[in-house]
């Protein structure tokens, strides 16, 4: 128990995946203009990267492991998170169009937001088992979702704002993304379990 | 194909971090020292091309509909064995860059390029497309790694050359290094700085023109 509150922890707060790990940037600068549409990015990749963590961690335990094709893991991982998204979507479609509508064209994005590859390669390079894996996929999304609605909402503001005329636009944007990372340095000491 | 055209575009005017804002992530996570930003550089730069080569040369026979599905396959393939070919002949890099170099797979710069150019143009100009935009890559990725290396770490080089692939150093006195640009920080605020610079000068380059006529 102790073990997956760390991992949780960790995955949100002192390594998130945006601020510490380099991890999803892509999405993070471009849907970033607007809260709403944040929050739904970060439900959708939360969601993607729960499953993809349970689903590629079983297919390289029960598949490639026994196997011996481990070097195919970036291969099969990609496929099997392609293949998930296009299901979530179809998903999402039938039963749930209002949530479908809302995520629009964020989901088929997810495929090549690399923080979902990501965590399922760090999942198996900490050498996780299913459980912390689940949990990591998750709390990393719940991670992205913080960092992703935090800057959106400081992003609103400062777009009235007037930046030299060489830093408009984009380079403004990662500055103020850097300013946020150096906040979370701030949880870099924080080892709630000693 | 007008070659100089295409490799003034990939290097400045159309260069692929700076320009087109592609491929951040591992931009802005690799680039602690010279030489993992050259390492990881040149592997994009290879795998960029390579992969240009093959879209470019499948580009007739692929279907519409399932054409990333495709080029996201032959991406993974050749990302596979630069990740193997890495972990057996330079050990060091592939502990340094870690999960990044698997994660070329989803960088936007090679499957954009693979969208943009390699699916419609001839394969002798998707390869030097490939050199041209791999090769504006590299030097962003050098230029940041050099600029964050110096100045938080007052040293060159590190994990390549000098004593113990320390690197060599030549800010010696550990009170003027600025650590926090080795740090994620540095990552956000050196690109920052740097797509800042790319656009006052093109702003400038621009206004000339303007005048001229």
């Amino acid at each position: 128990m102790k073990e997956i509150f760390s991992i949780a922890l960790g995955a949100i707060l002192v390594n998130n995946f945006i601020f510490s790990q380099f991890l999803g940037i892509c999405p993070f600068m471009g849907v970033s203009k607007k809260v709403d549409t944040a929050v739904g990015m970060g439900v959708a990749v939360t969601f993607v990267m729960g499953l993809a963590s349970a689903f590629t961690w079983l297919a390289n335990e029960f598949l490639l492991v026994p196997l011996h094709l481990e070097y195919m893991q970036t291969v099969a991982f990609i496929l099997i998170i392609a293949a998930l998204v296009q299901f979530v979507e179809m998903f999402l479609q039938k039963s749930l169009p209002a949530l479908y509508t809302a995520l629009g064209i964020y989901l088929p994005l997810i495929t090549t937001n690399c923080a979902v590859l990501g965590v399922a390669l760090l999942n198996i390079q900490n050498s996780y088992n299913f459980i912390e894996s689940v949990v990591y996929g998750i709390t990393g999304g719940l991670g992205f979702l913080l960092a992703i609605v935090l800057f959106a909402s400081i992003r609103e503001r400062t777009v009235f704002a007037d930046p030299p005329k060489a830093f408009e636009g984009f380079p403004i944007a990662l500055v103020t993304a850097g300013l946020m990372a150096l906040a979370f340095m701030g949880f870099s000491g924080a080892n709630v379990f000693g | 194909m007008n070659f100089s055209k295409q490799m003034k575009e990939g290097l400045v005017t159309n260069n692929p971090v700076l320009v087109q804002l592609l491929g951040m992530c591992s931009t802005m996570a690799i680039t602690t020292s010279f030489f993992n930003g050259l390492g990881m550089g040149v592997s994009v730069l290879i795998i960029l091309t390579l992969s240009n080569v093959a879209i470019s040369a499948i580009r007739k026979i692929v279907p519409n509909k399932i054409r990333i599905a495709m080029y996201i396959v032959v991406i993974a393939g050749f990302v596979t064995c630069v990740d193997l070919l890495l972990k057996a002949f330079v050990p060091a890099l592939s502990n340094s860059l870690g999960v990044f170099i698997p994660l070329i797979v989803v960088n936007c710069i090679i499957l954009g390029r693979a969208e943009s150019f390699a699916s419609k143009e001839s394969v002798g100009a998707s390869a030097f497309d490939g050199i041209c935009q791999g090769l504006g890559y590299t030097i962003v990725l050098v230029i940041m790694s050099v600029v964050r290396e110096f100045l938080g770490a007052g040293t060159f080089g590190a994990g390549l050359l000098g004593v113990d692939g320390k690197g060599i150093a030549i800010i010696t006195n550990s009170n003027f290094h600025i650590g926090v640009l080795t740090m994620p920080v540095g990552g956000f605020m050196v690109l920052g700085t740097l797509i800042a610079a790319m656009q006052w000068a093109l702003n400038r380059t621009k206004k000339a023109a303007k005048e001229e006529k």
